[in-house]
């Protein structure tokens, strides 16, 4: 009975410690001179370069920045539980509506020159080096015998630019929407692989799986950069993507400093050379990332929320109904 | 008698079937104490020990489980039974029981053979084998996926490409539950008396006969312990498999990553109702592993 007491004596203190700390660290956001930038994973590389340039800049003199990447729709849920943040740089608009919600971010967060966007890019069709299948468009994606890659719109959030791309491209064609929704219907039925994210299918593509994979232009051209051999489409029609940035409300004035410094002219360089398309248009070479001719915005199909309950809601939508429908026709 | 009885000691510290004693001596390598040593600690030690442990078990176990319980009945029943009985839930979840349970057959042969191999063989390298078999649990399991997906999927050296299908499930669950079975099984095995064999065989039984009348009901519990871990495992792996399934509703995707699905689309409550699903399947399995391993134990007697 001797081990018992000095483990006991040892053990609870620790056990109350543990309590105390977990109780007493939450929610402390900076302020002053620390900025914790709370971001989703495709700019990291971008941000490593733009945070120690805007640690130069006499406002963000002194301040440090802490970054955190992951899945986008997972850091906003975890900014909501409680995870310091003072800049919430998302894939998608809803994911910072989640924030707008919990009363994190104001409600006119896109009140900023840049209506809160930071980044854009557009939907495109990566496809094998030479692009063997003709692939030129959307509606080549839905042909029989074409093997496509696009991550799972409700394990991934960006996924979801993908199929309101896809979907567009019908409407821009002068489709129905119901046409639209046979469309999508017969596109999901080519896709072999719905990977959780958008770098696990690029992945997956790299590895020699389908004949084509719909991603986001600067998520191509960070593959090829990478080596993968691949080619990009873009097509006619598609949607150009825009990514929201915001401060959270109990962050400092330096919070709002770095999001001014991320849409600003050097920040703005940096997203360009990564392969964004900069919302500076002086910034944006039109030769290399040309204007679809056909390109439009989510704001077409009425804006996210609109969307994220006709085409993503979980229990009941467009894609739900889809999905179900990939079980009826081929297992 | 006793010398077999003693033997069984360690997989009675891996189930939940042993005895008060053992059960109280845990702590300390099974099979190991006296039953003197044990007496001496009965009196105060259970009292705080089981404090300690009632308190440990809810604040890391109890707690977070009934959390779940409690949020996947936030809608009301009607949609619990919605969330569980939809399409695509009902048949990521029979694709992971059957998955799990093939799975999990596969280990009880493959396992008790490299255990087997591992005590009664000996080889050169065999501790550098021994320690290689628990490594699938060090291994992140992400990287278990992508590691398969590159050696057995499209553009892999291996002759065939198993990619994106059912059998790559199977495949990433195999090597993520490898050590289950294995680890059980060792322990009993090397502690096992020779002599009730050599007496088996000295009266004139054959090998084959010998294994099955002798060993393997002693091996039974072990093997229905390490089985039972297995399957709660492959039940709720999420790593190894989103990589290589390919996740296509109906076909490859797996009941965690639906349930992954659920979240990332805000339907928390849904997703609970799955758990709660394939938490009660484990716990059912968990109960019936220990139902076995006391049979097979008081059979061994």
């Amino acid at each position: 009975m001797h081990p018992t007491k000095p483990l006991l004596t040892v053990c609870l203190p620790l056990i109350a410690v543990a309590l105390g700390a977990c109780g007493g660290s939450s929610n402390a956001s900076g302020g002053g001179s620390k900025v914790s930038l709370v971001a989703y994973s495709t700019p990291k590389e971008a941000y490593s370069e733009i945070i120690p340039a805007f640690e130069k800049t006499p406002a963000g003199k002194g301040v440090t920045v802490t970054q955190s990447y992951g899945n986008s729709g997972d850091q906003a849920r975890a900014i909501v539980a409680g995870q310091p943040a003072s800049v919430a740089a998302l894939s998608l608009e809803p994911d910072i509506e989640k924030l707008v919600k919990a009363k994190l971010v104001a409600p006119d967060w896109d009140a900023t020159p840049t209506k809160g966007i930071v980044t854009r890019s557009v939907v495109v069709i990566a496809v094998r080096k030479g692009n063997p299948k003709h692939i030129t468009g959307f509606d080549d994606l839905a042909k029989p015998g074409i093997k496509v890659l696009t991550p799972n719109p409700f394990t991934s959030g960006g996924a979801r630019w993908n199929v309101m791309a896809a979907y567009g491209s019908q409407i821009a064609e002068g489709k129905t929407p119901a046409q639209a929704d046979d469309y999508l219907a017969k596109l999901f039925k080519n896709v072999v692989v719905q990977d959780k994210a958008a770098r696990d299918a690029t992945q997956n593509f790299a590895s020699g799986k389908g004949d084509a994979l719909i991603s986001y232009e600067n998520e191509a051209i960070t593959a090829q950069h990478n080596g993968v051999k691949l080619d990009y489409v873009i097509p006619d029609a598609t949607i150009l993507i825009e990514n929201p940035i915001a401060a959270l409300t109990n962050a400092g004035p330096k919070a709002k400093a770095f999001v001014a410094y991320a849409t600003s002219r050097p920040a703005q360089k940096v997203f360009a050379a990564k392969g964004y398309r900069s919302i500076i248009p002086a910034l944006v070479d039109k030769k290399a990332y040309p204007d679809p001719p056909k390109e439009f915005t989510i704001a077409k199909f009425g804006g996210w929320d609109v969307v994220s309950k006709k085409f993503f809601d979980p229990t009941s939508s467009v894609m739900q109904k889809i999905e179900a429908g990939l079980g009826v026709s081929t297992s | 008698m006793s010398a077999r009885a003693d033997a069984l000691a360690p997989a009675g510290a891996a189930g939940p079937a042993g005895t008060v004693g053992a059960a109280r001596g845990s702590g300390r390598r099974p099979g190991r104490g006296s039953a003197g040593r044990r007496v001496g600690r009965r009196r105060t030690a259970p009292a705080i020990g089981g404090a300690l442990a009632t308190a440990y078990l809810s604040l890391v176990v109890l707690v977070p489980l009934a959390a779940v319980v409690a949020a996947s009945t936030t809608g009301g029943p009607s949609a619990f039974w919605h969330a569980v009985s939809n399409h695509q839930a009902y048949a990521a979840m029979r694709f992971t029981v059957v998955v799990s349970v093939l799975v999990v057959a596969l280990n009880i042969v493959t396992g008790t053979l490299i255990a087997w191999v591992m005590v009664r063989d000996t080889f050169p390298g065999k501790r550098f084998v021994n320690a290689l078999i628990d490594l699938p649990f060090a291994l992140p399991t992400i990287v278990a996926g992508l590691v398969l997906l590159a050696l057995y999927g499209p553009s892999g050296p291996a002759p065939f490409d198993i990619g994106f299908t059912r059998a790559a499930v199977a495949l990433a669950l195999a090597f993520v539950t490898l050590p289950f079975v294995v680890r059980s099984v060792q322990p009993v095995l090397m502690e096992l008396d020779r002599e009730m064999e050599e007496a088996a065989t000295s009266l004139g039984a054959r090998p084959r006969t010998v294994f099955r009348r002798i060993v393997l009901p002693n091996l039974v519990p072990a093997i229905a312990a390490g089985a039972g871990l297995a399957f709660a495992r492959a039940l709720g792996e999420f790593g190894s498999v989103v990589l290589i399934s390919g996740n296509i509703p109906f076909k490859t995707e797996v009941a965690s990553v639906f349930l992954y699905g659920q979240i990332e689309s805000d339907n928390t409550s849904g997703a609970a109702a799955v758990s709660v699903v394939l938490l009660v399947l484990s716990f059912a399995l968990l109960l019936f592993v220990s139902w076995v391993s006391t049979r097979g134990q008081r059979r061994a007697r």
